[in-house]
């Protein structure tokens, strides 16, 4: 006891456990064979093996190792052309054992039935995410992350929908609904419609991102506490990590969500029949479907559950705000058009020779040295600390994980250093043109890059044109520019992600001091990092090389002399 | 005719004390062999020998006119009074191991073995004189041979030519494992055969592909044998032999194909003009590892069957002095490819026409026994012509099940029945024999998901839009960029007076 009360200690212990890559729980794979089987389903076992880029510390794994079991419950005279999936991810962290025995429980209960029009496939994956990814990465024949991991020898043919179920305590007093899965991808509305009609018809209370809906929309409350709502989903969407295993199906176009079964210390409580009931009317609804779930919408925002923003009232403000960029830059094109002309007038008189090609082309040339470094800034951020990890921990007493996170920040600090030497190199017979045209491109890049990033995963487009655009806007060399470069700093994306740890930690109402928020920063750095190695998370590239270079540009327009 | 023949036999015998030259056939003669093994590591190995065999006896006879014989050699034969000369250079160890047995085996460096004649009466200083010709003649350190390196071996090396005696005074032994082998030394040893590197097999000499190898052994054997078979007189016979082990990963690119230009950059061109024999051996035996077979290309004409090193051997035979061999191309160049038993089968592919035919794959495979097959399509997802989509086209398009008919064989032999007779669940899929039994297998059918535009409100809407979009973009363009004036009527034309004339006539007003 003494020995582990040192967090130094602690730290090196797990650190050690890790790297013995002894399991410290493990699926009973045998046990829960012989179960499905004794059931009635066709079993079947799935193992794989996967290294990840750096130790993973917050789930304290590294050299991965396990086994996926899953039941086929085949439908009578179908043909194994269609199927459903009912997945329990099982971690080292939270066994989730409860969700287990109610998942052999509803194939115990689906397979004496006789109405099944599609087969119903009941999985069970160790080390809940990495497991799914495996299994469904073998399930559709593609290696995406490098998973290594024995084909499947059970098939059900095309996944229609997939629920996954967590129940993290043996009291259950309220479900909460998980939607956003990796990159922002969104089920279709009609499965959540479908769970919140048997949430009422069961009586079951759930929530949204933890948060009672409200009842009554007319009085200030609601419309309030449903922006809280909307506003953690945007932020855990805009995040682009999968919120539970259900994520990982919407890459295959599978319609998925996550059930929680949360003990919120209410005084109602449900046993596991209603949550089995509410399960049972879900999957007897989808096997019904004759089409995939698609009249719905696939885009939209989340107020309530039985609320929605569609599309086509939240588009037009992220339009607006990017229209901001569009106009900065036509009266930037505007100004250089003025200044060409403006500087022709005066030679145009004494020497008619003096031709326009040579003043363009040492506006464009200057552009060159300042691109060209920011986007290497951005490609060494993507690259270097994950290759460099190893070189990191050599020569610093550090862990890999903590050596990946801190070299980040190093080149991500550095990145503002370096640019400013670039412009020395260019000629400087037209001053302001330089940094007007390195502004006009830096602003139609990242026009276009917020535009795309709305169009794919609309609340982190949203999130950066609101904390980017108005920096991206006011940066120029003159005038208050210590204030000019503070706003820059403040709105730069690492700037972004502490800001929205921070607001998201005060919209769950757990409100983070300074040193917790750091910490939470670097972590999420690490998952960040990680997720786009696993997962194939498109943020951290995103980020790294799309986004920061672009800032670096304004950065450098700021500090142009 | 009939008198003619007698005639020249009388002119040959005749001829026949004076003329010798004219009437003798050579009395000496070239074999060459390429022996091509793949080893079973997937390496593969080139054996190359050539055999100069020449009736001559060259320690009695003063003899001075060489053809074929290197006159180099046989001058150190009558001069040092040998019996049988052996030397070998190798670089590289043969892995018996992974390689199997070699057909010449040597030890890494420099080896000489020497038996004398019974003549010599100072062996010691002759096996000194003679280690230091051939180390001029081989471009060797041979010369560094002296009684500190040198054994007498009383029961190991025997002579392998013929010998009466086996005294072994006269036999010598001497190894230098420091030896390096290099081009140096393959070059005077290529130059001790006939057709050099000019013609024939050894134009396949490659040094710096021969040097580029796992393992490289090239010896010179020289030894007295029988002229015929009732060993009247004696013959002496030179073997020079080059073995060269070719790493799989190194020069086939990690493949284990191969092919003789591939390990040597040359192909066979012509066959020498002064080998009596000239042939390329491609060992063939089915090994059966990993369910592959050998397939050598072009197909070999002949093959050869035997026991070597206590195992059976198949080999394929491919004669240069054949002359369809090579003159169809102007150049040889065996191919070995290992194949898969599934690439042997039939394929048969038809592929689809839209709208008119389906896509057809059928292929006949042979599956190793405890093996997993996968045959994937790849396609690509299309749209369709709008009126194509069915009512619920997100449901998906079915693939119809594939099917997979199979002979299997039978446990247990069933006795061949007279199929009128047996019971009918039994004699709908007639049995040609009672060691295999049919079965035909269905694949579940696939589901996959085309592109799909959205049906519902919203398209609608854009179609709706779009259409009237265009038609009053398209009508007011129209009107905006057309140009109207008015055009005066114009006078004349007799058409047109005519018309008039009419019109006057008819009592209407004119045009």
């Amino acid at each position: 006891m003494g020995l582990l009360s040192d967090p130094v200690r602690r730290r090196a212990l797990a650190r050690l456990v890790l790297r013995l890559n002894a399991p410290l729980w493990a699926l009973p794979v045998a046990w829960l064979e012989r179960t499905m089987r004794s059931v009635g389903l066709e079993v079947y076992t799935q193992s794989f093996s996967r290294k990840l880029p750096f130790p993973d510390e917050t789930h304290e794994r590294y050299m991965v190792s396990g086994t996926n079991v899953y039941g086929i419950l085949r439908a009578p005279r179908a043909a194994s052309t269609e199927s459903l999936v009912l997945t329990v991810p099982c971690g080292s962290d939270s066994t989730n054992s409860q969700a287990v025995g109610l998942l052999l429980a509803l194939a115990a209960h689906f397979r004496g039935q006789i109405y099944w029009a599609k087969d119903i496939i009941f999985l069970v994956t160790e080390h809940d995410l990495l497991g799914t990814e495996a299994w469904l990465e073998a399930y559709h024949d593609v290696n995406v992350t490098g998973m290594q991991s024995s084909p499947l020898q059970g098939r059900a043919g095309a996944i229609q929908a997939a629920v996954a179920l967590e129940l993290s305590s043996d009291v259950v007093t309220s479900l909460d609904v998980a939607v956003e899965g990796l990159n922002g991808q969104l089920p279709n509305l009609d499965l959540l419609n479908l769970f919140q009609t048997f949430c009422q018809k069961g009586g079951l209370l759930c929530t949204l991102q933890g948060k009672l809906q409200p009842q009554d929309w007319t009085s200030l409350d609601g419309p309030l506490q449903g922006l809280q709502t909307l506003l953690l989903m945007v932020l855990r969407q805009a995040s682009g990590r999968p919120h539970g295993s259900h994520g990982l199906f919407l890459r295959y176009r599978v319609e998925a969500l996550t059930l929680r079964g949360i003990n919120s210390f209410r005084q109602y409580k449900y046993d596991l029949v209603a949550v089995g009931k509410a399960l049972e009317g879900m999957f007897r609804k989808l096997n019904h479907l004759l089409e995939r779930l698609h009249q719905s919408f696939f885009l939209y925002l989340l107020p309530a559950l039985s609320r929605f923003v569609s599309i086509g009232l939240y588009m037009p403000a992220a339009g607006f705000l990017l229209l901001v960029l569009g106009l900065k830059a036509l009266e930037l094109w505007m100004q250089l058009h003025e200044a060409e002309v403006g500087l022709e007038e005066p030679g145009g008189g004494p020497g008619p020779s003096v031709p326009l090609p040579p003043s363009q082309g040492v506006g464009l040339a200057s552009l060159v040295a300042p691109l060209l470094i920011s986007q290497a800034m951005g490609l060494a951020l993507y690259v270097l600390p994950v290759l460099g990890q190893h070189v990191a921990t050599q020569h610093f007493p550090v862990a890999e994980a903590e050596a990946v996170v801190l070299t980040l920040l190093a080149i991500y600090a550095a990145g503002l250093a370096l640019p400013h030497n670039t412009h020395r190199v260019v000629s400087t017979q037209a001053p302001d043109r330089g940094w007007m045209a390195l502004k006009l491109v830096a602003l139609i890049y990242l026009a276009l890059q917020l535009g795309c990033i709305a169009l794919t995963n609309f609340s982190l487009g949203f999130l950066l044109a609101t904390t980017m655009v108005p920096a991206a806007a006011l940066a120029k060399p003159h005038g208050p520019r210590t204030l000019y470069a503070a706003l820059l700093v403040l709105t730069s994306p690492a700037a972004t992600l502490l800001g929205s740890l921070f607001l998201w930690r005060e919209l769950q109402e757990a409100p983070l001091s300074l040193a917790e928020g750091w910490q939470l920063f670097l972590a999420a750095l690490a998952q960040g990092v990680l997720e786009h190695h696993t997962y194939g998370a498109l943020l951290f590239p995103l980020l790294s090389l799309g986004l920061y270079p672009c800032w670096l540009l304004f950065w450098n327009v700021l500090f142009w002399k | 005719m009939a008198a003619a023949m007698p005639l020249a036999l009388l002119v040959l015998l005749l001829l026949g004390p004076r003329g010798w030259c004219l009437a003798e056939p050579p009395r000496d003669s070239l074999r060459e062999e390429l022996v091509i093994t793949p080893l079973p590591s997937g390496d593969v190995a080139a054996t190359f020998q050539f055999r100069t065999r020449w009736d001559s006896e060259l320690q009695r006879e003063g003899v001075s006119h060489y053809r074929l014989f290197p006159k180099a050699l046989g001058q150190l034969i009558s001069k040092y009074s040998l019996r049988e000369l052996h030397l070998s250079f190798t670089q590289g160890f043969w892995r018996t191991r992974y390689w199997g047995p070699p057909f010449l085996q040597a030890p890494s460096g420099a080896e000489l073995w020497v038996w004398f004649q019974d003549t010599v009466t100072d062996v010691d200083k002759s096996w000194k004189e003679l280690s230091n010709v051939l180390s001029g003649i081989f471009c060797a350190s041979l010369n560094f041979i002296d009684s500190t390196n040198t054994v007498t071996p009383t029961a190991s090396f025997k002579p392998l030519g013929l010998a009466n005696d086996t005294d072994h005074y006269f036999l010598r032994y001497a190894v230098l494992p420091r030896e390096v082998v290099c081009t140096e030394n393959l070059t005077p040893w290529k130059k001790l055969l006939p057709c050099s590197s000019k013609a024939g097999l050894s134009v396949l000499l490659k040094a710096d592909r021969l040097f580029h190898t796992s393992y490289h052994s090239q010896a010179v054997h020289i030894r007295p044998v029988c002229r015929n078979a009732r060993c009247t007189s004696i013959s002496w016979e030179l073997r020079q032999t080059l073995s060269v082990v070719f790493d799989a990963f190194i020069t086939g690119q990690g493949k284990k194909d191969w092919s003789l230009f591939r390990m040597f950059s040359r192909t066979l061109t012509e066959p020498c003009p002064l080998a009596s024999e000239s042939r390329v051996y491609v060992d063939i035996t089915n090994y059966n590892q990993d369910n592959e077979t050998l397939e050598v290309n072009p197909p070999p004409t002949t093959t050869y069957q035997d026991i070597i090193l206590g195992t059976r051997k198949t080999y394929a035979i491919y004669d240069l002095l054949d002359t369809a061999m090579i003159n169809n191309s102007r150049n040889l160049n065996i191919q070995l490819k290992w194949k898969r038993p599934p690439e042997n089968g039939y394929i048969h592919y038809q592929p689809a026409q839209d709208r008119l035919q389906p896509h057809l794959l059928e292929m006949l495979i042979q599956l190793p026994a405890n093996s997993v097959t996968k045959v994937s399509i790849q396609f690509e997802r299309a749209l369709l012509k709008w009126t194509e989509y069915t009512p619920d086209p997100n449901h998906g398009f079915y693939v119809s099940p594939s099917v997979l008919s199979a002979l299997v064989p039978s446990v247990v032999a069933a006795k061949p029945v007279d199929w009128e007779e047996s019971p009918l669940f039994n004699s709908l899929f007639p049995v040609s024999d009672g060691s295999n039994y049919f079965v035909r297998l269905y694949t579940e059918p696939l589901l996959v998901n085309l592109p799909t535009p959205d049906f519902s409100m919203p398209y609608n809407v854009i179609c709706l839009t779009c259409t009237v979009v265009a038609v009053c973009y398209g009508s007011f363009y129209n009107l905006l960029t057309r140009t109207f004036h008015i055009e005066e009527p114009r006078t004349g034309g007799l058409a047109k007076r005519l018309a008039n004339l009419i019109r006057r006539a008819r009592g209407v007003p004119p045009l």
